[in-house]
């Protein structure tokens, strides 16, 4: 017997009074760590996607494992929605609350367990932030690789929850490639550890799928983390092309030239401008396209790589080049594309940052049509791109306050997540689906393929009261959005929750 | 209907009619990992009819093949284009398929430094256990749409789904290799393993068995050389030496019986295992006979790990070490993609 067409109730109801959920929090959290009074939950009310806020019913803060696993039976026992949440800065809406669940945040879980220099790998719990665990390896010259632009702010739980990645992934990975174990919690309470301190353990992958599984499977507790030496020297190079499409071959060309640099960044006329104007980074106004690759090893490997990247980079029709001089010089460039977002926040007062992955002989072409729909959603579009891996960040800028912007910039969205998979890409590289692109998860996968997700979530969480609404859409919401779909033109998001 | 589309008619049919008789599929590729898993139960489904490299474009640094597809025939196209599977998968014979090679997990000395099977595998395209044919990931390099389920079928040995496709991330083969060896004893080794792995050096693999320790560099000309002024080592030539480890033809490998593999901490201790092969940095370590799965189970959790058999598997099951919480999601994930159970029983644990 196959499984039959079931429908995880996108909208769980939670069969308890507040009052009495709230008492049952208070016997095992202090009172501070229980928050249910509207003021005290605004802060929560969403995550780095500030357009969909919600109030969730009641928001605890535990501070230890024990505690997460005490909240997760207390929900489990009166049958509560749970959302967890790190440090907010994910951008599709994963942690945006549930008005009829509880949201859990794990930000008081942020120390950092064990550091073992010669194993190279960090035991850290989930709030500890991206950044702060190449802070504290620093003095045993290794690092922890993933770097999401976020990362001084981001924390590591959501990282792996999202299967975070960066701008030096190309050479290093992902989240998933840079984790040994974790601990989460399942929905039962109970503790499960998976992984190893060696590189793999037998059985099922159960540490790819609970990667990137946005708070629907469990929820983390702990990660260990592998450690990299720190490259003895890094050095980058910023190149100005005036044709976006030159750009993009020379791209190509460092990779057949048997190049795989440790980052390798693209961004357009619109974005260079947006980050010369807010930081001046000494980026070259006057190009249509600019470049950033950075090299990094040993100085010798960081000396003869640079070199070669330069000649294929001129081959390429590169204008201008500039290497860093020195580290503040690197970093300086660098700066530049990490406040890519907020520079291009300050032009316009809203903008959403798309996160389609392409192949990347797709790029001209897919660009191309991306200028197209400004005209036709009235609306200005920014591109970043992390060339190296094809994934883009197209960032549509709008004003919320000005007439149907908002609803605009979601059309124009879903056009360019759309045309991501028209061209053989995904509508998500690293930022996940969340809310924000739950109905291009009907463009991208079939009935059945979503029903195996289905499948795979019931495994863990049968009844769906794990982050609902998120990341896998029912087979109703696809069945809703197909039709819409045909009638092109009509709206495209009719039942995004609007809270 | 072409060839493939008769092919794929034909599985389909396979696992409908198992499905209607409750009986079970083996699917197998060039059977040169049967040595591997708990049983061999069912009636076999060969891929080696299902071939071609459907998609390769070597800027884009992806590889797409059918499963049937020989190993060999993938590695020499990627070696034409100066290219290579970075994980370097041991064929363990000449009938090695590309399908097996997803579906074994199986990843060569390089592991340590580049990653595994699991870490290149972008997407996947299967048949499940209704015949349906589905995609999961992409061809793409960062993809975080829906659950990692080509991940998941990873080292599955053929009990999640039939796989029909493959897409994998490929990378430039390095400008120069240079394999160095040392003469220390076990623990001398093992520390100068994990000291060089914390080294910022383009390391790309380490073994150690007797009282010899090989380190391989891979990187451009100017950083290999580099790096063996700065660590010294009496340079080999020895070209087949890592396939030979990889392959499992070394001499260590000449034994009879059980075969057992620890994945542990890289740096739990050498004493009980002194006569063991040590490959990737430490973490992994080949040991003959010597002691029961049982006890070699004890040590590895005792150092964050596990202990399973490799070769000559009578009665060891990798489940039994496992929490049992962690045993139960096994079981789950198994039910949620084959419910009826008919894909490999028995293959990877002795309960299903």
């Amino acid at each position: 017997m196959g499984h039959s067409e079931r429908d995880l109730n996108e909208h769980p109801v939670a069969l308890v009074d507040k009052k009495i959920l709230v008492k049952e929090f208070l016997s095992v959290l202090s009172t501070e760590s229980v928050k249910y009074e509207t003021e005290d939950l605004t802060p929560f009310e969403c995550d780095g996607l500030s357009a969909y806020p919600q109030i969730p019913m009641i928001a605890v803060l535990p501070e230890n494992e024990e505690q997460v696993c005490q909240v997760m039976k207390i929900c489990h026992q009166y049958k509560v929605p749970i959302v967890f949440r790190g440090a907010g800065t994910g951008l599709s809406g994963g942690a945006i609350p549930y008005d009829q669940g509880v949201l859990l945040v794990l930000s008081k879980l942020k120390s950092i367990t064990h550091i073992d220099p010669i194993g190279r790998y960090a035991v850290v719990q989930p709030g500890v932030r991206n950044a702060a665990i190449s802070e504290a390896t620093k003095m045993y010259k290794l690092y922890y690789a993933p770097d999401p632009s976020s990362q001084i702010a981001c924390s590591i739980g959501g990282n792996v929850a999202e299967n975070s990645g960066g701008v030096h992934c190309l050479k290093y990975g992902l989240t998933v490639n840079n984790i040994l174990k974790v601990r989460f919690v399942t929905i039962e309470g109970e503790i499960v550890e998976i992984g190893s301190e060696g590189l793999d353990s037998p059985g099922y992958d159960l540490l790819a799928l609970l990667t990137g599984s946005e708070g629907l499977l469990g929820v983390l507790t702990e990660v260990t983390v592998k450690l990299l030496p720190t490259p003895e020297k890094a050095q980058a190079i910023m190149a100005s092309f005036d044709d976006v499409e030159k750009a993009g071959r020379a791209v190509a060309d460092i990779i057949e030239a048997g190049i795989i640099p440790a980052g390798l960044e693209m961004m357009d006329k619109k974005a260079i401008n947006a980050v010369e104007q807010f930081i001046g980074a000494g980026y070259p106004m006057d190009a249509e396209a600019m470049l950033l690759c950075e090299s990094d090893g040993s100085s010798e490997e960081v000396e003869s790589e640079i070199q070669k990247t330069i000649e294929v980079l001129y081959r390429a029709g590169a204008t201008e080049i500039t290497v860093s001089t020195d580290e503040a010089h690197r970093l300086k460039l660098w700066a530049g594309r990490k406040s890519a977002f907020p520079a291009v926040g300050r032009v316009l007062p809203d903008y959403f940052c798309m996160d389609g992955t392409i192949p990347r002989k797709t790029l001209p072409n897919v660009l191309k049509r991306i200028a197209e729909m400004e005209d036709e959603f009235q609306l200005q579009c920014a591109n970043v791109f992390h060339a190296g891996d094809g994934n883009l960040h197209p960032l549509i800028m709008f004003d919320a306050n000005e007439g149907d912007q908002l609803q605009r910039a979601e059309k124009y969205g879903a056009a360019i997540l759309e045309l991501c998979v028209e061209v053989g890409g995904t509508i998500t590289g690293e930022h996940g689906v969340g809310i924000e692109k739950i109905n291009q998860m009907c463009v991208q996968f079939d009935n059945q393929e979503i029903q195996t997700f289905l499948n795979l979530k019931q495994a863990f969480d049968p009844e769906g009261r794990l982050n609902p609404g998120k990341a896998i859409p029912t087979l109703n919401r696809c069945a809703e959005f197909g039709h819409m779909h045909v009638h092109r033109g009509e709206e495209r998001f009719p039942d995004i929750p609007r809270f | 209907m072409s060839t493939n589309e008769t092919v794929i008619a034909e599985f389909r049919e396979r696992i409908i009619g198992a499905k209607k008789q409750s009986a079970c599929i083996r699917i197998r590729g060039g059977g040169s990992k049967d040595f591997h898993g708990v049983s061999l139960e069912g009636d076999l489904l060969e891929t080696k009819d299902f071939t071609g490299i459907t998609e390769y474009e070597p800027t884009e640094l992806v590889l797409t093949a059918r499963s049937g597809t020989p190993l060999r025939d993938i590695e020499h196209t990627l070696n034409e284009n100066n290219q290579m599977l970075p994980f370097d998968p041991p064929h363990m014979g000449l009938e090695a398929t590309f399908g097996g090679c997803i579906a074994s997990g199986f990843s060569g000395p390089r592991r340590s430094s580049q990653g595994a099977v699991r870490d290149f595998v972008l997407g996947a395209r299967i048949l499940n256990s209704d015949a349906v044919d589905l995609q999961f990931g992409g061809k793409v390099m960062k993809n975080v749409a829906g659950f990692d389920v080509s991940r998941l079928l990873t080292g599955s040995f053929g009990t999640l789904g039939l796989i029909l496709e493959s897409s994998v991330k490929v990378l430039p083969k390095p400008e120069m290799e240079r394999t160095l060896f040392f003469e220390l004893d076990h623990e001398s080794a093992l520390a100068k393993m994990n000291a060089l792995a914390g080294t910022p050096i383009p390391l790309s693999s380490t073994y150690f068995n007797g009282n010899q320790l090989a380190v391989r560099l891979s990187g451009s000309e100017i950083g290999v050389t580099a790096a063996h002024k700065k660590i010294g080592g009496e340079l080999g030539e020895v070209p087949s030496f890592w396939t030979s480890v990889k392959e499992q033809t070394h001499p260590f490998f000449k034994a009879e019986g059980c075969l057992y593999r620890l994945s542990v901490n890289p740096t739990a201790p050498m004493d009980r295992y002194s006569d063991a092969l040590i490959e990737w940095n430490g973490s992994t370590r080949w040991i003959w006979n010597n002691g029961t799965l049982s006890d070699h189970q004890k040590f590895a959790s005792q150092y964050g790990g596990y202990a399973t058999i490799y070769r000559g598997n009578q009665s060891g099951d990798p489940i039994n070490s496992m929490a049992p919480a962690l045993k139960m999601l096994q079981r789950k994930i198994k039910n949620s993609l084959d419910p009826d159970g008919i894909f490999g029983k028995k293959r990877l644990f002795t309960e299903f």
